[in-house]
């Protein structure tokens, strides 16, 4: 007898693994091309939130320097906790509450997707893991607006409560399938990996909540200087780094959308930096390190809703545009004297708005002419109108939440630290460490 | 001419320095020392009570003419106390020491001109 009966149940046992692990239990096949980029992603978005500590870190004073890593650090804890119970849930349920944000039980706790593998052929966990990053380091980003001056536990609370209430509807209104900006007008507003949702969202934010908590002690006459330039270069360099996650992940697929967003990328963020110092070089005779980096980031958050639909000609000019805008922002800013301390709006809020609305001139004819074949006659200023909308709302709904959210945190905790725990700096008040052992005061 | 060097907390570094500026006093030298007085602190590093033996301070050397004193004094004893009467072990000390001369490198004048 060829098979024995023994053989032929195991023969049938390793068929049933073999076909188990390559199709859920759903039935969909495992895209292992597309998982394996999405797990890279995954980590690569992961990596940029230490490159947000590191980028923050160096700019502050050398008081301050492990309460502002810890800003980020926090984070990873406090939202990666937050997305396992309610998080995935908000953003990527059905909607609840008329589409003020989404919601579906079997998200809770992330049970019902232990064996669920989405359309694109990567299981569930993955897209949801991806997906926590950017709720991750989207509160961190606001950290920057009002640098060296909260309260550590009061910050705990602000962005877990924001996570829930600012990041989560809008970003189940820009990304889930049922959102309604997602739906908005032909193929609806774009925003590839998070221009509304993450840099608009958090750059106003920021500015909101400088605002209402006001300056630090000492702004602006006495002299506030970036502690340690180094770290914070590593920093933007982990953050372009990261950022190849972030845009090329954001296609959910490893395939030519993926290249696209990559190539993308890597222009706006070079021509940005390069941008940057010329202008800074013309205007202020010298070229900084500080301003290279703020020109990476300033091209990288203006190509983040547009890698999907520009090409490398069209990301070029939003760096250039990106960097320019942003410039002159960080310029008004500093006439207008409120602290934004590390330029969490005049970076990432003025650039994602910039992005955002002037990606319509450089869409890809691919895409407009499948956007035509939906809703004839479609051109680039109704998509304007489209990306003015969802702009708009974003910027309205997060100042109006964070507003909301920063008074209420600063009414039960003190939101802003007392003037001796300022003096005293982060470090020594909120965690009784410090950064460096004899480095000179600044 | 004397030399006024005060041991001040790192804490207390923005409050001297403000009120310094307030007295019109704007010629010092910062610097970051460590050492050992009356004051014992306690650190925790994962979880451990560490004493270290010396402690962190700032440095003030403030170079003045004799007229300049008293302010210069009454100045940082006001804003490095880190309670407004009695103030705390481990607010510092100010030592004032005699100061020969004083030459300005720029230009070589000496003595009170200089400062």
């Amino acid at each position: 007898m060829l098979f024995s009966g023994k053989r032929l149940f195991l023969f049938l046992f390793m068929l049933l693994a073999v076909s188990s692990a390559a199709f859920g239990s759903e039935g969909k096949p495992v895209d292992s091309g597309a998982t394996a980029w999405m797990l890279t992603s995954t980590a690569l978005v992961l990596l940029m939130v230490p490159g947000l500590a590191m980028f923050y870190g160096g700019l502050v004073r050398s008081k301050n320097v492990m309460g502002t890593i810890m800003h980020s650090y926090i984070a990873m804890g406090i939202i990666s906790v937050l997305w396992v119970i309610a998080g995935y849930s908000l953003c990527f349920g059905k909607n609840a509450l008329g589409g003020w944000c989404g919601w579906n039980n079997s998200y809770f706790f992330l049970k019902g997707i232990d064996n669920s593998i989405i359309d694109a052929g990567v299981p569930e966990y993955v897209f949801s893991m991806f997906q926590s990053k950017f709720a991750i380091i989207t509160p961190a980003l606001i950290a920057g607006a009002f640098a060296e001056r909260v309260s550590f536990r009061a910050y705990c609370f602000f962005i877990a409560v924001w996570s829930l209430l600012v990041y989560d509807p809008l970003c189940h209104w820009v990304w889930a399938t049922d959102g309604f900006i997602f739906n908005l007008g032909a193929r609806g507003a774009i925003d590839f990996a998070g221009g509304t949702v993450v840099h608009i969202s958090a750059g106003v934010s920021g500015l909101v909540a400088a605002l209402y908590l006001g300056s630090r002690r000492g702004h602006p006459y006495q002299v506030i200087r970036p502690n340690n330039l180094v770290i914070t270069m590593l920093g933007a360099g982990l953050l372009w780094v990261g950022w190849f996650g972030f845009n090329a992940g954001s296609s959910i697929s490893s395939g030519l959308g993926t290249a696209q967003a990559l190539a993308a990328t890597q222009v706006a963020a070079a021509t940005g930096a390069l941008t940057w110092v010329i202008i800074e070089g013309l205007h202020q005779g010298k070229a900084t390190a500080l301003g290279f980096a703020s020109g990476i980031l300033a091209g990288l958050v203006a190509v983040t809703p547009a890698a999907g639909v520009v090409q490398p000609y069209g990301a070029m000019c939003l760096g250039i545009a990106a960097s320019g805008i942003c410039y002159t922002a960080i310029l008004i800013k500093n006439r207008l004297g409120y602290d934004d301390s590390l330029d969490a709006f005049g970076i990432h809020g003025v650039g994602g708005i910039a992005g955002a609305l002037l990606l319509v001139f450089f869409i890809r004819p691919s895409w407009m002419t499948e956007a035509s074949a939906l809703a004839p006659g479609w051109n680039i200023w109704k998509q304007l109108g489209v990306q003015l909308t969802a702009v708009s709302i974003a910027i309205l709904y997060s100042a109006g939440a964070t507003l909301a959210i920063v008074f209420v945190v600063d009414k039960i905790f003190g939101f802003k630290s007392s003037e001796s725990d300022e003096m005293a700096g982060l470090d020594r008040s909120y965690h009784g460490e410090r950064a460096y052992g004899m480095l000179n005061p600044s | 001419m004397k030399l006024i060097t005060a041991i001040i907390r790192e804490t207390q570094l923005d409050k001297v320095r403000e009120a310094l500026i307030a007295a019109e006093i704007t010629r010092i030298t910062v610097s970051r020392v460590s050492g050992h007085g009356q004051q014992r602190v306690e650190e925790i590093h994962r979880g451990q009570r560490v004493v270290p033996d010396l402690i962190p301070k700032i440095k003030i050397d403030i170079a003045v003419n004799d007229a300049f004193v008293d302010i210069t004094v009454f100045t940082i004893l006001k804003s490095a106390r880190t309670s407004e009467l009695e103030g705390n072990l481990g607010d510092g000390k100010i030592f004032i020491t005699p100061l020969e001369d004083c030459i300005r490198i720029r230009t070589g004048e000496r003595g009170g001109e200089a400062i």
